[in-house]
């Protein structure tokens, strides 16, 4: 494609109206390849908006998605997850039926192209047991395994979530709030997770406790009524007077 | 030619409104709870048959009030009691209970009234010819369920736009989540829409009886119809569910009313060529077909617009 | 209940394949062979005949329903096209001498109700849910109704006939006694089934499972939910066709009403009330019915009200069906606690039997009003239009209730303190 280093992800002029209600304004955002870059903003600024533009859960009014250099902007969501960019949910979203194996390893299935396959025994496929098996043991539910997702814990269904998500080996991933309502414990545990998890990935996550994002990202965009109004390295935002006008200043309070 | 024009189209109408008095219950309670009566059928057979028994033990007039207040209040018992229990097991759960409900209904009127048609009368108060039209006499009794349906109609409309319920039923059309937001009313609420829907559908069944035919597999032939109206307009949109009433409405009668065949527009086929499903095809009467035309409409709105004609919801 | 939830859990991970499974598989063989020897009547091996195909067909509906969550009112249309397309396989055969013998007659079953599931599932299949399942139920009216229009394929009301000994034969079965069409059935049976199981071992049939769990982040794992479901649909397509063609051999004959409601309702009442989170409940499900069916047929005429009540019922207590009903003890068998509801279930056996009674009753009461013989309940006769029967149901059905309810009050108690020494011993979740 582009001759020049593509950036992961290239949101350029991207706007979202639901009805008359701009919801998303002019937005633009660039993560490079490798990089942990942090989305932040108050309640209701569009982040998970934004995830459902990139992501293809929703399609932009306008602008343009790229992955990679390419246009994905328009495709459905299973077509840009082909192409390795893997997402989670700000509220839990699992296979609630199906047990914990089953549900991480579903999310093997496409990236290790067995697809709509019917002519082979799923429990006979080496690559996608062994797969399955080191993803419940990085996110901890080993001993949960054959426990239906609807039956786990709050936590353990995050962790869960956390695992489909990164399942199919996706290069870029993202995270929406995957520490939400967690206690402190769980939560270093999880941050822990992620930062083990995407090493050598391009990781976008939007969070709200800021010592997670602190020390997690490389890059932070600041998310305000549908508009990035600046990004830069955790030091540059922390000095921001924008940043702590339009958000921190609510913390400070 | 003309005449047949006329008279297809004020029969059409009328079979059009008939079929919105159904489906404008279904869609509200569809929009509402999430649940597709499936049932709903089977309580315009009940309104019929209720009509009928009660016609028959205190006259047409009563029975126009009560049997619809009956079947009403069946209606808000199975919500109350069935539907009310069945939800936490989800929306399809609740879509088997009506469609048992709707299979059991059909039993126990063909045990309590046979299978065979039942002499159900128009009322003598209206049994005259409102007026002739070329060589035809319309019947004063067709324009009193065209009446009917149109004052159900303006009704309803008023009852939308003007009460603090209508209100509610409004914001639920278009945006179902909201409901829940009822607090602690959100039961009587369903309830009483359930019930509602019910009496529509069973006031519909009591006009309906007398001049089409009262039976008891009027709910399983009518049912399908009603489905597909509804998703031809589009589930969850009354203005839809108006439409495609008319339009199905329209279209069926106009389909029985025509005998034209291709063989009778453009000569038979060779006849040596033997019966093949070409010559099915060639010979058979509009009229004949009338009957799956509804569906192949279906078919037709799913390949180009699969919401319906005016539907936004995705499920 | 409040344990229904669990039933689906497969607890305490059991090796999954091994003796026990291919056991239960060969044990099921076993018994299809030996069954006819046992029971040897001409009645009993057309019931059995009957039940293999019910089971082919409910095995085929539960693809879509408990594999893939798709509801289809209309489920027969394959199963009637399978049936007539047998039905002129048989006779092109027959007609044109080709080396056919009938064993192979169901494939073609069931490619005719695969070729329709090709063409029209990809439209169908777009949406799921609630709009899946009214438009199943719009193409089967289409269907039966054009059946009725293009007599040249479906023969009009009286069907297509067909004579199954007329076809080459095979090892000397020339398919004329029963018994010999009893074992191709069970031969299709069972080939029919190990296929729907392997299917449900696939990755395909995996991904069906989590279509319908979700088919909204099944498109954020790489899947399109459309493809799944128009796959899941063409299979389920294709085996309700073998069962089609099973059913034609059967009868030689296939008419409209192979295709039509009646059949679509059947099917699914069959293959909820057996279960459909396991695989062997619409196995239960579709003998339980078709046997009520042949029996209740010549006990009242308000055989299919009964269906519908066991039906509500099932819906309304135990929408995990028959199936989901057992399955909910292994946890308390493994952690040894079932003993302590047993006798809360043998409490509320009166009861309940009771109140079915004073159903049965009061049902019956009304179908026999106007005529008809009388009813006999346990040896006693009841007259349709004397108070005293009116006045025995109705006790029955209050009393009954009312009883029964506490009873089964008891048992949901005893189940709730038996389900929590089996989580506290870890078999349950
Ligand atoms: N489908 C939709 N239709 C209409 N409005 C929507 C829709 N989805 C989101 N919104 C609105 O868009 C705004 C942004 O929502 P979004 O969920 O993206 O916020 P957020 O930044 O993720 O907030 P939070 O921190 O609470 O998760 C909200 O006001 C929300 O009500
Ligand atoms: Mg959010």
């Amino acid at each position: 494609m582009s001759g020049a280093v593509s950036a992961a992800i290239e949101v350029r002029a991207v706007e979202k109206r639901f009805g008359n209600v701009g919801i998303i304004r002019d937005l633009n955002l660039s993560v490079a390849k490798g990089e942990r870059h942090a989305i932040i903003g108050p309640n209701g600024a569009g982040k998970s908006t934004t995830f459902n533009l990139i992501s293809g859960h929703i399609a932009p009014t306008s602008g343009e998605v790229r992955l990679n250099g390419d246009l994905i902007s328009g495709l459905r969501p299973f077509e840009i997850n082909r192409r390795g960019l893997s997402r989670s949910f700000q509220v839990t979203n699992v296979f609630a039926r199906m047990t914990v194996w089953e549900n991480v390893r579903c999310a093997v299935l496409w990236a290790t192209g067995h697809r709509y396959a019917f002519w082979k025994n799923v429990d006979s496929l080496p690559e996608v047991r062994e797969r399955t098996a080191q993803i419940l043991d990085d996110i901890h539910l080993t001993h949960r395994r054959d426990v239906p997702a609807g039956l786990l814990t709050y936590a353990e269904q995050r962790e869960l979530e956390i695992g489909i998500t990164i399942a199919s080996g996706a290069t870029v991933v993202m995270l929406d709030e995957p520490t939400a309502g967690m206690s402190h414990a769980e939560t270093d545990r999880a941050v822990a997770l992620i930062r083990r998890l995407t090493e050598g990935k391009t990781l976008v996550i939007v969070e709200h406790d800021m010592s997670v994002v602190f020390g997690l990202a490389d890059r932070i965009s600041v998310l305000v009524y549908g508009h990035i109004i600046t990004s830069g390295t955790p030091e540059e935002i922390r000095r921001d007077p924008k940043v702590k006008e339009a958000y921190l200043g609510e913390e400070a309070h | 030619m003309l005449e047949l024009i006329v008279i297809s189209t004020l029969n059409g109408v009328l079979f059009g409104m008939l079929l919105f008095l159904l489906s404008s219950g279904l869609t509200v309670i569809f929009s509402m709870m999430g649940v597709l009566n499936f049932a709903h059928a089977s309580f315009y057979m009940l309104g019929a048959f209720f009509g009928f028994q009660l016609t028959k033990w205190i006259g047409f007039w009563p029975a126009l009030v009560l049997a619809p207040l009956l079947v009403g209040a069946i209606g808000m018992a199975v919500e109350r009691y069935g539907l009310r229990n069945t939800h936490k097991h989800g929306h399809v759960a609740e879509l088997l209970l009506t469609f048992g409900l709707a299979f059991a209904i059909e039993e126990i009127v063909s045990m309590i009234w046979g299978k065979s048609p039942l002499d159900y009368r128009v009322p003598a108060l209206l049994d005259f010819p409102a007026f002739t039209i070329f060589s035809t006499n319309y019947p004063a009794y067709k324009i009193f369920m065209l009446a009917v349906s149109v004052i159900i109609f303006v009704a309803l409309l008023i009852v939308l736009k003007r009460t603090r319920v209508g209100l509610i039923v409004q914001a639920a059309l278009t945006h179902p989540h909201m409901v829940g937001h009822l607090g602690h009313n959100v039961g009587r609420v369903f309830m009483a829409v359930f019930g509602v829907g019910s009496a529509l559908a069973a006031l519909a069944g009591v006009i309906a009886g007398p001049a089409l035919v009262t039976q008891s597999d009027m709910a399983a032939s009518l049912g399908p119809i009603l489905f597909v109206v509804i998703v031809f307009g589009g589930l969850g949109s009354l203005p839809g569910a108006f439409i495609a009433s008319l339009v199905i409405g329209l279209v069926q009668t106009f389909a029985v009313a025509l005998d034209g065949s291709l063989a009778s527009a453009f000569g038979p086929l060779d006849p040596s060529s033997g019966p093949s499903v070409l010559t099915d095809v060639w010979n058979v009467t509009i009229a004949q077909v009338a009957p799956i035309v509804p569906y192949v409409l279906l078919v037709l709105i799913l390949i180009v617009r699969p919401m319906g004609l005016m539907g936004t919801r995705e499920t | 209940m409040t344990t229904a939830a669990t039933s689906t859990s497969k607890m305490a991970a059991e090796p999954a394949g091994g003796l026990r499974f291919y056991g239960v598989w060969l044990l099921g063989i076993l018994v299809l062979i030996v069954l006819p020897m046992i029971f040897s009547s001409g009645g009993s091996l057309t019931s059995f005949s009957l039940i293999g195909i019910a089971i082919v067909f409910a095995l085929s509906y539960n693809i879509l329903l408990g594999q893939t969550g798709l509801l289809s009112f209309g489920h027969a249309v394959h199963y009637g096209l399978g049936g007539f397309a047998a039905c002129h396989m048989m006779n092109a055969v027959v007609s044109h001498g080709w080396p056919i013998p009938l064993p192979f007659i169901p494939l073609f079953g069931g490619l005719g109700g695969l070729a329709f599931a090709v063409i029209i599932g990809w439209v169908m299949t777009k949406r799921a849910g609630t709009v899946f399942a009214m438009i199943s139920l719009g193409i089967g009216e289409l269907v039966a109704s054009s059946s009725l229009i293009l007599r040249s394929v479906f023969g009009g009301e009286s069907g297509i006939t067909t004579d199954r000994t007329a076809l080459p034969k095979m090892l000397g079965w020339s398919f004329g006694p029963q018994l010999q069409v009893y074992y191709l059935i069970a031969f299709w049976l069972v080939l029919s089934a190990i296929a729907m199981y392997a299917l449900t071992r696939t990755p395909l049939g995996r991904i069906c499972n989590a279509v319908r769990d979700n088919p909204e982040r099944v498109q954020f794992i790489g899947y399109d939910p459309h493809v799944v479901r128009y796959i899941a649909f063409c299979f389920a397509g294709f085996f309700a066709g073998i069962a089609g063609g099973l059913a034609a051999i059967n009868f030689e004959i296939a008419n409209s009403a192979y295709l039509g409601a009646i059949q679509s309702g059947l099917v699914l009442f069959s293959t909820f009330i057996g279960g459909t989170a396991f695989f062997f409940g619409p196995i239960l499900g579709a003998i339980l019915v078709t046997y009520l069916q042949l029996g209740l047929t010549n006990l009242t005429t308000a055989w299919q009200l009964y269906f519908g009540i066991i039906f509500i019922g099932i819906v309304m207590y135990s929408p995990g069906g028959i199936a989901g009903l057992l399955m909910m003890h292994r946890p308390l068998i493994r952690a040894g606690t079932l003993w302590t509801v047993i006798p809360s279930y043998l409490v509320a056996v009166v009861p309940t039997v009771a109140l079915a009674c004073g159903v049965i009753l009061a049902i019956e009461t009304v179908a026999r009003f106007s005529g008809g013989d009388p009813i006999n309940l346990f040896g006693i006769a009841f007259i349709a239009t004397s108070p005293v029967t009116w006045l025995t149901a109705a006790i029955l059905v209050v009393g009954g209730f009312f009883v029964a309810r506490l009873a089964w009050r008891r048992i949901a108690e005893a189940w709730d303190k038996a389900a929590t020494v089996a989580r506290d011993r870890g078999y349950l979740a």
